[in-house]
C-alpha cells in the first residue's frame, strides 16, 4: 500500500479548492456569475450576517467561483487561507490596510514594481503610513530602519527588474524578532519555483494577472496568509487582537485564531475597499493555475538559452539573472530558487536610449507592453515607462539605468525568439 | 471570558456576548492538539440563539494557562469545575473528538447537570497508534501531518471548503503546530490511556447525540459501535463525505446535527 501523503503540486494545481458540481456534476469551475445568494430563511441570514454559518452572501464579499481560487492558491502556496483581489495593486492594498492605522510605518524594500513603489510613496502618506526604503540586499539596514510605529516588513521574493533576490529566511528572522510580520510580493516566483513560508514569510503576494493566469486575458490579485504570524503575542496589531467594532465587535484573534490576519482583510477590506475579484476572472486564472507547473518549466528553460545567448552578445553591456555566475546574489538563488529564477530579467544594450529605442522597435515576436509573466514574451524599457515616475536618484537606488531592457519570456519555440533576439540587437547597434 | 480554575487563568469563548447567568448553556470542549476555535461558527450561532454558548480551551493551550492534564478523568473535573465556577446548573454539553470523551466522562460524573450529550467523532476506547503517540512526544512534526492525513476525508485535503477562502487542511495543521510543544501528546496520550469510557457512557442517562463521520479514519465507524451499544438513550447519525474533522470539514451538516440536539427545552 503506498505510504500517505499531502496531494502533490500538481494535483493541487488542477483540483485545489474545488470539487465537482454536486448538482450537475460540472468538472470545472462553474462561473457563478450572480451578484448574490439566496438565503434559505430568515434565521439563516441573520447568520450568515453574524459570522455564525457558513457560505455566500454577496460577490463582493465571497463567491463560489472566487473561492474555488482563493483555496487553491493557499493550498498551492502552504497558507490557512487567501483573499482574491480585482488586481495585484489591489491585494497589496489589502493586505496592507488589514494592519496599518494612520500613523503605522512599513520598511520596505527598494526594489519594487513601480506601482507599489507609487502606492507606497506618493498615495500612502497621504493616509498616514509612511514608509522607509532600504536595501534588499541588506537586511540589517530593515532592522535598523525599525520605529516604534513600525508594523511591517515589505519586499519582492525577486526584485524587478534586476532580479535582487530575497534572503527569506534572514528578513523574517529579523522581522520576527521585532514583533512584525514580513509580506512578500511573490508574482515573479509563483509557489511553483519559490514557496515563501517556508522560509519564513507571513503573508504573500500575488498579481495573479502574470503567471498563475499565466495568458494575459485576466487581471487579479490575491493575499495568502501563512496563519504562523502570532498578532496577538507581537502585541502591535489592535485590529486583529482587540473587539472591533465596525463587526459586531468580533476579536479575529480570538474568534479565528491563526486566520485572524485573512478573516479581518475579507471581512472588512473587501466588504469596505471592495475590490473583489470577478466570477469570470477567476475562472480565467483558474484554467492558468492548471497548468502553472508545466507552463513555469518551460518559461525557465527558454530563458536559460536566451540569457546564455544575451550573455555572449557584443551589443550587451550585462545580463542580469541571477543564475550567472556574476550576478551578487547567485549563490542565495541556487539555495532558494532550484528550479529556476523566473523569465523575468534585464540587460543592458549597448548605446543607451537610442539603441533601446530601437531595439525595442525592430523586435517582431517580443511585444512591447506593460507586462509579464503572459504565455508570450514581452519587452519594456522600465526608465520610460514602469519606472518612468521614479526621480533620478530612486532610478539609480533601483539600478535602473537608461539602457537597461526588461524581457518576460514567453513560452515561443525558443529558436523563434533567439532569431527575434539576434536580429533587433544588430538593428539597435548600427 | 476568563475564570481562574484550580488557581490558574481558564479561558472560554462565549461567542461575543457576555455570560447571563438566566440564559440556557452549551458548553463546547475541543479535541486533542486543538483549541477553541474550532467551535466559532457554533459558538457564534448559538450565542445569538438564546444561549450561553462556551467554548473552552482546555488548560495549557491557547488562552487557557498551566499545563495539560494527563487524563481524561483530570479533564472531566477541570470541565465540571469550570461550569461550577459560573454557577451552571443546568447545560448541554458538546464534544468533538478527545473533547468528546471529556465531555462524556464529565456528563456521566455530572448527575442532573448535564441535560444533553453531544459526541462527535467518538468511540470508546480510543487508541493512538505507537508511531504517532512515539512522533508526538518527540515533537515532530511528523506527528502533525499523521493526523493531517488521516482525520480529513480525501475530499478535504484537496478542498471545496464552505467557509470562502479558507483551506481545511493548512488551517487544522496550524492549530496542531501550535500545540506540538506542549499540548498535543499528553492529549493524544490521554485519549490512548482512557479506559473508562463504556462504563462511563452506560451512566450517562441523558438525550445523547453521536455524529460521526463516514470517511473518518481516526474513530472510524466500527470502532464507535461498542459506545453506541453502552449509551443509553443515544441518536446516531453520520455525515456523508466527512472525515475526522467534522467542525471543519462539514460545518453545515454538523450545526444541523446540533441544532436538532439542541431544540429547545434541551439545553
Amino acid at each position: 500500500m503506498p505510504k500517505q501523503k499531502y496531494p502533490g503540486f500538481d494535483t493541487l494545481s488542477l483540483h485545489g479548492g474545488q470539487r465537482p458540481d454536486p448538482v450537475t456534476g460540472a468538472r470545472a469551475a462553474p462561473i457563478y456569475q450572480t451578484t448574490s445568494f439566496v438565503f434559505k430563511e430568515t434565521d439563516h441570514a441573520s447568520s450568515m450576517f453574524d459570522l455564525a454559518r457558513s457560505g455566500h452572501v454577496y460577490s463582493r464579499i465571497s463567491n463560489p467561483t472566487v473561492a474555488v481560487l482563493e483555496e487553491r492558491i493557499a493550498g498551492l502556496e502552504g497558507g490557512v487561507g487567501a483573499v482574491a483581489t480585482a488586481s495585484g495593486m489591489a491585494a497589496i492594498h489589502l493586505a496592507v490596510c488589514a494592519i496599518m492605522d494612520s500613523g503605522s510605518h512599513i520598511v520596505s524594500s527598494h526594489a519594487l514594481y513601480g506601482g507599489t513603489h507609487n502606492l507606497f510613496t506618493y498615495t500612502l502618506p497621504r493616509f498616514g503610513v509612511h514608509t522607509t526604503f532600504v536595501d534588499p540586499r541588506d537586511p540589517a539596514a530593515f532592522k535598523r530602519a525599525i520605529r516604534p510605529e513600525t508594523r511591517l516588513f515589505y519586499a519582492e521574493t525577486i526584485g524587478n527588474p534586476r532580479c535582487e533576490v530575497l534572503d527569506i529566511e534572514a528578513l523574517s528572522g529579523l522581522a520576527h524578532e521585532a514583533g512584525l510580520p514580513l509580506m512578500l510580493d511573490s508574482t515573479l516566483t509563483t509557489p511553483y519555483l519559490l514557496r515563501p513560508f517556508e522560509h519564513g514569510a507571513d503573508i504573500v503576494i500575488h498579481s495573479l494577472t502574470k503567471f498563475i493566469g499565466g495568458h494575459g486575458v485576466a487581471i487579479g490579485g490575491v493575499v495568502v496568509d501563512s496563519g504562523r504570524f502570532d498578532w496577538e503575542g507581537s502585541g502591535k496589531f489592535k485590529t486583529l487582537t482587540e473587539p472591533y467594532e465596525g463587526i459586531l465587535n468580533i476579536d479575529f484573534a480570538e474568534d479565528f485564531g491563526p486566520g485572524a490576519f485573512l478573516h479581518r482583510a475579507r471581512r472588512e477590506g473587501l466588504r469596505d475597499f471592495g475590490a473583489a475579484l470577478s466570477p469570470a476572472n477567476a475562472f480565467y486564472i483558474l484554467q492558468g493555475a492548471e497548468t502553472l507547473s508545466a507552463r513555469m518549466d518551460r518559461h525557465v528553460a527558454n530563458t536559460r538559452k536566451i540569457v546564455a545567448f544575451l550573455d555572449g552578445d557584443e551589443a550587451v553591456e550585462y545580463v542580469t539573472y541571477p543564475e550567472l555566475p556574476a550576478h551578487p546574489d547567485h549563490a542565495l538563488a541556487k539555495k532558494l530558487l532550484p528550479k529556476g529564477c523566473g523569465s523575468v530579467f534585464s540587460f543592458e544594450l549597448k548605446g543607451g536610449r537610442e539603441a533601446g529605442r530601437k531595439f525595442i522597435e525592430s523586435l517582431k515576436l517580443f511585444s512591447h507592453l506593460a507586462n509579464v509573466g503572459d504565455a508570450k514574451s514581452l519587452v519594456i524599457h522600465p526608465a520610460s515607462t514602469t519606472h518612468s515616475r521614479m526621480d533620478a536618484e530612486v532610478l539609480r537606488e533601483a539600478g535602473i539605468t537608461e539602457g537597461l531592457v526588461r524581457l518576460s519570456v514567453g513560452m515561443e519555440d525558443p529558436e523563434d525568439l533567439l532569431n527575434d533576439l539576434s536580429r533587433a540587437l544588430h538593428r539597435s547597434q548600427k | 471570558m476568563e475564570i481562574n480554575i484550580n488557581g490558574a487563568a481558564a479561558f472560554a469563548a462565549t461567542g461575543g456576548k457576555p455570560f447571563d447567568p438566566d440564559l440556557p448553556n452549551i458548553v463546547f470542549v475541543h479535541g486533542a492538539g486543538l483549541d477553541h476555535t474550532v467551535w466559532t461558527l457554533f459558538n457564534r450561532y448559538y450565542a445569538r440563539h438564546g444561549f450561553n454558548s462556551i467554548a473552552v480551551d482546555l488548560p495549557g493551550r491557547s488562552r487557557s494557562q498551566g499545563k495539560p492534564l494527563p487524563a481524561i478523568e483530570d479533564m472531566a473535573r477541570w470541565l465540571l469545575d469550570f461550569t461550577a465556577a459560573l454557577g451552571i446548573k443546568e447545560t448541554a454539553l458538546a464534544g468533538h473528538s478527545m473533547g468528546g470523551l471529556v465531555a462524556l466522562e464529565a456528563a456521566s460524573r455530572a448527575g442532573e447537570t448535564v441535560k444533553q450529550l453531544i459526541l462527535l467523532g467518538v468511540a470508546a476506547p480510543m487508541p493512538v497508534s505507537d508511531p504517532l503517540l512515539n512522533a508526538a512526544r518527540e515533537k515532530d512534526h511528523s506527528a502533525v501531518d499523521m493526523i493531517m492525513l488521516y482525520a480529513h476525508s480525501h475530499a478535504s485535503q484537496i478542498g471545496g471548503n464552505p467557509v470562502a477562502g479558507v483551506n481545511i487542511l493548512n488551517s487544522n495543521m496550524r492549530l496542531l503546530e501550535r500545540s506540538l510543544n506542549n499540548a498535543l501528546h499528553a492529549d493524544l496520550k490521554a485519549c490512548h490511556e482512557y479506559a473508562n469510557g463504556l462504563e462511563a457512557a452506560r451512566k450517562c442517562a441523558m438525550p445523547t447525540r453521536l455524529v460521526l463521520g463516514a470517511e473518518d479514519r481516526m474513530t472510524p465507524l466500527a470502532a464507535s459501535a461498542a459506545l453506541i451499544d453502552a449509551l443509553p438513550t443515544v441518536e446516531v447519525e453520520v455525515l456523508p463525505d466527512c472525515g475526522h474533522l467534522m467542525l471543519s470539514e462539514q460545518p453545515e451538516a454538523v450545526h444541523a446535527s446540533l441544532a436538532r440536539a439542541l431544540r429547545p427545552g434541551n439545553g
